[in-house]
């Protein structure tokens, strides 16, 4: 990184962190509505933009592969300066090599989800490295750019990632290209303030990104930007992976069953009673014990 | 750390002239040239290397000397955790909170620690409740309810802050006892007091109160800010809770902090139970509903029950209308590294990291680099899972706050491991 005391940063300078999905069985079941070469060049346009916004804005782009992630470009590295695009291009052509190489199951049903957990971690140790670097460094953010449905088995470590980017400050926006919407990118925007997008019409994407994604995080606050249209907070069950919105939780590890259970399969605790149902208790004297 | 205890003696020797001071004049007895010397133990500041020559301390290597030891401690523990606990915070505003070894005074470190503490625990566990008592002029007072919000706690504190009289354990205790005496049978009972005194004045038999903490299972932990004192070690020690003795102003806040994770489950302390709990739906913005909780009409946000639909302002709290206790489930998400906790990296030898062909140049992480300048190899740590490898920036970031390892989390292989485990 090019040291920071001889940059004046003021607070409309942006590190760009963004999330590319790659997953190959995604893009391929999107192939009519928006290929990944359109995609990319929506993508690339963008980061032109938000380059030339400001000489000291940093663009990072991490690949979230199907079955591994990797650093595709820095802008703030010396091979990042010259011949921007096609040093991208290159690398994620090598990536995108990679990650099928590493595909061990032909038979995959489904797009299936990418790696959505390790790239945001990557992200956020990308991002603590430059808090790192002293008081003075561009105002970070991370984008998704995310199609592949919700991987279940992945929940707790976006979760925990979120919890890590809020504490840190860092917004999280998604841009959501597949069918459905995400619950995950949908909670991660809703608890770090970030912004979630699930475009219309993929043809005019890049419009979408320079609206909505290329603002400062100063300038965002002038802004009317797009207002979440509702989050869902339904919690998984760890038995079935099922989502549900009325449960029972074990008082020990706070692991959440959608039927009553006799042991509680994370921690092994052994359940004494019927299950408490807050309003029966007897020796409860508070009626509102949590009011916020 | 090792400065600590090196100067440990050499503290206690002071801090015992110090007393004798206070009690004549309050710490006016001494010159002012006098106090800044003895106040701000500017030696502290400096170790000695290898050459016998003084230096400030290292902090980072000494700060992750200090993580690794919080690890090893946080690891050994079993994955029960009381996760739902309890806590009533005691703090003594008696005439000892007032003196100002700590700066500006005891008592204005003690509240800003305890501020910082409050936001951590919240953080750290979900559905557990707070509540403040301060010992002051011999009776022990009840400053806020048990409640989860962090905020209203700490306005109330921030605003009580004056001392006078005696502190009384015995009365603080029995006020807590009581009120704890209340609460579901699965929460985790706990008082951590935050002792100024180096007396308790009782209006009977304290050991009496002690055993009936102890009946009605209430961990009680003492954190002193003067010197060790009988009573609350004993305290601790019948009721399995911990006592230590701050020394500055950064080890109270260490020895605090250590609170806020959640203590090891222990069955006889609290009954394990299933608690059926709802996870509504956050509406859209501008939509226009009436609010259970405050009975007016709001716009935009907003939860809805999903057993009988009506609308809550705020979460966690219990319905209104049919008592189902609704969280959100990040909420609850928030403690779910305690149960996945990830694997401590481990060094890495001087075999490997001598060989520069062996280090990847990077880590993984962060992409700093490796070398120190000069080409050689810096300290670094790898995962023994996924065999990456990290920076000791990234290391402490990974353990403390982000509670994922990058590496592991970006290869399908090693992910069905944990797949299976959530
Ligand atoms: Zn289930
Ligand atoms: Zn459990
Ligand atoms: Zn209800
Ligand atoms: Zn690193
Ligand atoms: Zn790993």
């Amino acid at each position: 990184m090019t040291p920071v005391s001889v940059k004046l940063y003021t607070d409309d300078v942006s590190l760009l962190m963004v999330l590319i999905d790659t997953n190959p069985f995604f893009w391929n079941s999107v192939k009519s509505a928006l290929p990944f070469s359109k995609f990319l060049s929506h993508v690339l346009a963008f980061l032109n933009a938000i380059v030339l916004l400001n000489q000291l804005n940093q663009v990072v782009v991490i690949a979230t592969g199907y079955n591994s992630c990797d650093y595709i470009f820095d802008s703030s590295t010396s091979e990042g300066q010259t011949q921007r695009a096609e040093h991208l291009l290159q690398k994620l052509e090598d990536f995108v090599n990679k990650d099928e190489s590493l595909c061990r199951e032909d038979s995959v049903d489904g797009p299936g989800f990418s790696l959505l957990s390790g790239s945001l971690s990557m992200a956020l140790c990308y991002i603590q490295r430059v808090f790192r670097s002293g008081p003075l460094h561009p105002h970070p953010r991370i984008l998704c750019l995310h199609g592949s449905p919700d991987g279940p088995g992945q929940y707790v470590a976006i979760m925990n990632s979120i919890f890590s980017a809020q504490r840190s400050m860092v917004p999280i926006d998604s841009c959501v290209i597949g069918a459905q919407h995400s619950a995950f990118l949908q909670q991660a925007s809703y608890i770090t303030g970030g912004v979630y997008l699930k475009p219309q019409l993929l043809d005019g994407l890049f419009q979408y990104l320079s609206t909505v994604f290329a603002t400062d995080l100063h300038s965002r606050g002038f802004l009317q930007l797009p207002k979440p249209a509702g989050v869902d907070f339904r919690a998984s069950c760890f038995c079935h992976k099922n989502t549900i919105d009325m449960g029972y939780i074990c008082s020990v590890c706070l692991s959440i069953f959608c039927k009553h259970q006799k042991k509680c399969s994370t921690c092994g605790s052994v359940f004494g009673q019927a299950p408490v149902q807050d309003s029966s208790t007897p020796d409860r004297k508070r009626k509102t014990p949590m009011d916020a | 750390m090792l400065q600590k205890e090196s100067n440990d003696g050499e503290r206690r020797f002071n801090r015992e002239e110090e007393e004798e001071d206070d009690d004549d004049a309050d710490g006016r007895g001494r010159d002012a040239w006098e106090r800044t010397y003895a106040d701000e133990r500017s030696w502290e500041s400096l170790q000695e290397d290898e050459s016998g020559l003084l230096r400030p301390i290292d902090n980072k290597s000494l700060y992750h000397a200090q993580y690794r030891r919080r690890l090893r401690t946080t690891t050994a523990a079993r994955i029960q955790k009381g996760l739902i606990r309890y806590l009533y915070i005691m703090i003594d505003l008696s005439r000892a909170a007032g003196e100002t070894d700590y700066k500006p005074s005891r008592m204005v470190v003690v509240a800003r620690q305890v501020e910082a503490f409050i936001r951590e625990f919240f953080d750290q566990n979900p559905l557990s409740q707070i509540g403040i008592v301060t010992l002051k002029d011999g009776v022990a007072h009840s400053l806020t309810d048990l409640g989860g919000s962090p905020e209203s706690h700490i306005k109330v504190l921030m605003g009580k802050l004056t001392s006078s009289g005696d502190a009384s354990l015995q009365n603080g205790l029995d006020l807590v006892q009581s009120l704890l005496n209340q609460i579901p049978t699965y929460g985790h009972r706990e008082v951590l007091i935050l002792y100024s005194a180096l007396s308790t004045c009782d209006p009977g038999d304290i050991m009496e109160t002690v055993q009936k903490c102890k009946a009605s299972k209430v961990r009680c932990s003492v954190i002193g800010l003067s010197a060790e004192v009988y009573i609350c070690k004993y305290l601790c020690q019948e009721t399995g809770g911990s006592y230590s003795v701050a020394l500055d102003e950064s080890h109270l806040k260490e020895l605090v902090f250590e609170h806020a994770p959640p203590p090891p489950a222990i069955a006889e302390f609290a009954v394990a139970n299933l608690i059926k709990m709802g996870f509504p739906q956050r509406a859209a913005e501008g939509v226009i509903s009436i609010c259970s909780c405050h009975k007016e009409a709001k716009i935009g946000g907003g939860y809805t029950c999903p057993r009988c639909k009506a609308r809550i302002c705020d979460l966690p709290t219990e319905c209104q209308i049919c008592g189902l206790t609704l969280v959100s489930s990040p909420h609850l998400a928030r403690s779910y590294h305690h149960l996945f906790p990830i694997t401590p990296f481990g060094d890495v030898s001087p075999s490997v990291s001598n060989d520069p062909r062996n280090l990847p140049k990077n880590c993984f992480g962060c992409q700093q680099s490796l070398l120190n300048p000069g080409n050689m190899p810096a300290s670094c740590v790898s995962c023994p899972k996924c065999k990456q490898y990290f920076c000791l920036d990234c290391d402490i970031y990974i353990h403390e706050s982000l509670h994922n390892c990058p590496g592991c989390e970006s290869f399908r292989h090693s992910k069905s491991v944990s797949t299976a485990e959530g």
